[in-house]
């Protein structure tokens, strides 16, 4: 009960904030220089034909009616049309979702499963040779530019050793969409080869996506458990002789993995921005790629559509996060 | 100044930090002189099309660009954009993030609320969306890069303020400097800002590394400086056509990118150890050494 007040109010709280991150994209979005009507219009376009589609798409009247105007389509569900593609936006983002959510939800458990032991063991051995490397690779995959990582990937992996596509999602005629996962959607298939063409295209992405993430949550991972190890209780399981990997495993992680579990939220922030630079690197076809393409041709609604969706998984994850760690750690919730 | 020298001894002696220090003294001597370091100086803004695409040899140690241009120079010449582009941004990010932050934790009613509340809607878009659609609004330039930075990077600064004022206004002193009738302006200059200075030291070495690597997405992306300018993400960007034959051409840039911001990083990362003594070497090893051993 208490968790559901909890949720609620948090639910709430998402209003304002949606509204904020609308505020602040649209006043920016509209001091542009560059005319988007004009460019919409074409080359060719005479005055008048531009003052009429000017009109007609709502550029003429002041910037808070326009704004009202907006926000009273998004409650709707309406996020305008794509001045390029002349599709509405809503269709155009939730085309290309799922393969933004398969990138990083792939991203998101390679970094998860690798990164967890790694912190614990990289904790317990600390000062071993292990733990240096471990935090050599740590502190790289917060420095390295992750468009540069992914190059050097397609160089190695792709171009020099062509083992893996340079590129794209599929090749040749993807599967029947059922999930819109193509991972998923192979194996519903039937197609081992789809799924192996599928995940030949993600793997570098994936990992490329995921090194920072992982890195995070090395870190974090390892100070928690260094941080909860020296507490009483422990001693106290390790005076009952309590065998050391139960200690570890079951009653360590579970109190060391609150940081962790709040990093894992923001972390979602780094991939989603992170698959905007690299979705363009690897040609993915999916949100960040559609961002960068209405991004360089000025596509007013398409960014902004974008930005307001990111914003709302971003603080949606973050809901769900803070849910999780009430939880792990029952306490939290009076706060 | 004697705590200045206090600090510079304790980050010598923190072996992490010190590789950070080197690093960003390279970042500094190298920008400063990078007119008597660089073989060809002119290829900032001269073309050699008789050079293009060299192959790393003496003459041009990283090899050429597409222009014929000696990468090695306007790698060199790169460092100065590089440190203006991380000083200024986190600087602005510095002069708006602070003042806001001290408001909100000295007028602990609607107007606090509202400034943390908006500072809380810039954090809930990821900083780099953000600065690509300001940087994008505003128009592909260096400036209008380093202005996306700032507006986007402040909220870090005012939440660390905001939360460690608090944290001090709790203490007994800062009570009691009030209540010898202490003005708000002295009790910040003198009593809080020196008591949060580490904690901001230490966001401003980290927010060095986060601005520089975030620059160079938004050049690799085409929105910053543009060409000739020397800027180290648009050099990467460039470089991917002649892929994979001129692999000097894409790998120096991002080598540069990757040591600045690892300097970065691991200086702030030394000076949290270094500055605040609640995170101070924790006697953690003893005790995670006892439990793997099982005694």
């Amino acid at each position: 009960m208490y968790l559901l007040t909890f949720i609620v109010k948090r639910l709430l709280w998402l209003v304002p904030s949606v509204f904020g991150i609308i505020v602040i994209t649209f006043v920016i979005s509209h001091v542009i220089p560059a005319d988007p009507v004009r460019l919409a219009a074409g080359d060719t376009a005479t005055p008048e034909q531009v003052a009429a589609l000017r009109e007609e798409l709502g550029f003429d009247r002041p910037l808070v009616v326009q704004l009202w105007y907006y926000v009273q389509n998004l409650v709707q569900g309406d996020l305008g049309e794509s001045l390029f593609t002349g599709r509405p936006v809503v269709e155009d983002l939730l085309g290309r979702l799922p393969a933004t959510i398969e990138l990083t939800l792939v991203a998101m458990i390679f970094s998860i499963v690798v990164g967890i032991p790694l912190g614990v063991v990289s904790a317990l051995r600390r000062n071993s040779l292990l733990d240096h490397v471990v935090r050599i690779v740590t502190v790289s995959g917060l420095a390295i530019a992750s468009f540069w990582l992914g190059i050097m990937l397609q160089l190695a992996f792709a171009m020099h050793f062509d083992w893996l596509p340079l590129g794209g999602r599929f090749d040749g005629f993807p599967p029947p969409t059922v999930t819109g996962f193509l991972l998923i959607d192979t194996l519903i298939d039937g197609d081992w080869e789809g799924f192996g063409n599928a995940f030949s295209h993600l793997l570098l992405p994936a990992l490329t996506l995921a090194f920072p993430a992982l890195a995070t949550i090395v870190r974090f991972t390892r100070a928690g458990v260094l941080d909860v190890i020296q507490s009483p209780y422990v001693l106290h399981e390790r005076a009952m002789g309590f065998p050391p990997s139960v200690i570890v495993w079951k009653y360590v992680l579970r109190n060391a993995l609150v940081a962790t579990v709040t990093q894992i939220g923001l972390l979602f922030g780094i991939l989603l921005a992170g698959a905007v630079v690299i979705e363009a690197v690897f040609d993915w076809p999916g949100l960040g790629y559609y961002a960068v393409n209405s991004i360089v041709m000025s596509d007013y609604n398409a960014v902004l559509g974008f930005t307001v969706w990111a914003g709302v998984i971003y603080m949606l994850v973050n809901l769900a996060v803070d849910v999780v760690l009430v939880l792990i750690d029952p306490r939290r919730s009076a706060a | 100044m004697s705590g200045f020298a206090r600090i510079l001894r304790k980050i010598a002696e923190d072996r992490v930090a010190l590789i950070g220090l080197v690093l960003i003294v390279l970042l500094v001597l190298v920008a400063l002189f990078a007119p008597l370091l660089a073989t060809h100086p002119e290829d900032v803004w001269e073309i050699h099309p008789e050079l293009r695409l060299l192959p790393p040899s003496a003459e041009h140690l990283f090899g050429t660009d597409r222009m014929g241009g000696d990468i090695y120079s306007r790698i060199l010449f790169g460092a100065r954009l590089t440190i203006v582009i991380g000083v200024v941004a986190v600087g602005a990010s510095l002069l708006i993030g602070v003042p806001i932050g001290l408001l909100a934790a000295f007028y602990a009613n609607w107007f606090g609320d509202l400034l943390m509340r908006i500072s809380d809607v810039f954090l809930a878009v990821p900083q780099v969306i953000l600065a690509i659609a300001i940087a994008q609004t505003l128009g592909p330039s260096l400036p209008n890069v380093i202005l996306a930075l700032s507006l986007t990077y402040w909220p870090w600064f005012t939440r660390l303020v905001y939360a460690e004022t608090k944290r001090l206004q709790n203490e007994v002193f800062i009570e009691a400097t009030e209540a010898l009738g202490a003005s708000p302006w002295r009790l910040i200059v003198l009593h809080i800002l020196p008591n949060i200075s580490s904690a901001i030291i230490v966001r401003i070495s980290l927010g060095m590394g986060f601005t520089i690597l975030t620059a160079a997405a938004l050049g690799f992306l085409g929105l910053g400086a543009q060409p000739p300018v020397p800027e180290w993400g648009r050099m990467v960007a460039e470089s991917r056509e002649f892929l994979p034959m001129a692999w000097w051409y894409a790998l120096a840039p991002g080598l540069a990118i990757f040591l600045v911001v690892m300097g970065f990083n691991l200086l702030g990362d030394g000076l949290r150890d270094v500055l605040d003594p609640r995170l101070r070497k924790s006697p953690g090893r003893r005790a995670a050494a006892a439990v793997r051993r099982g005694s």
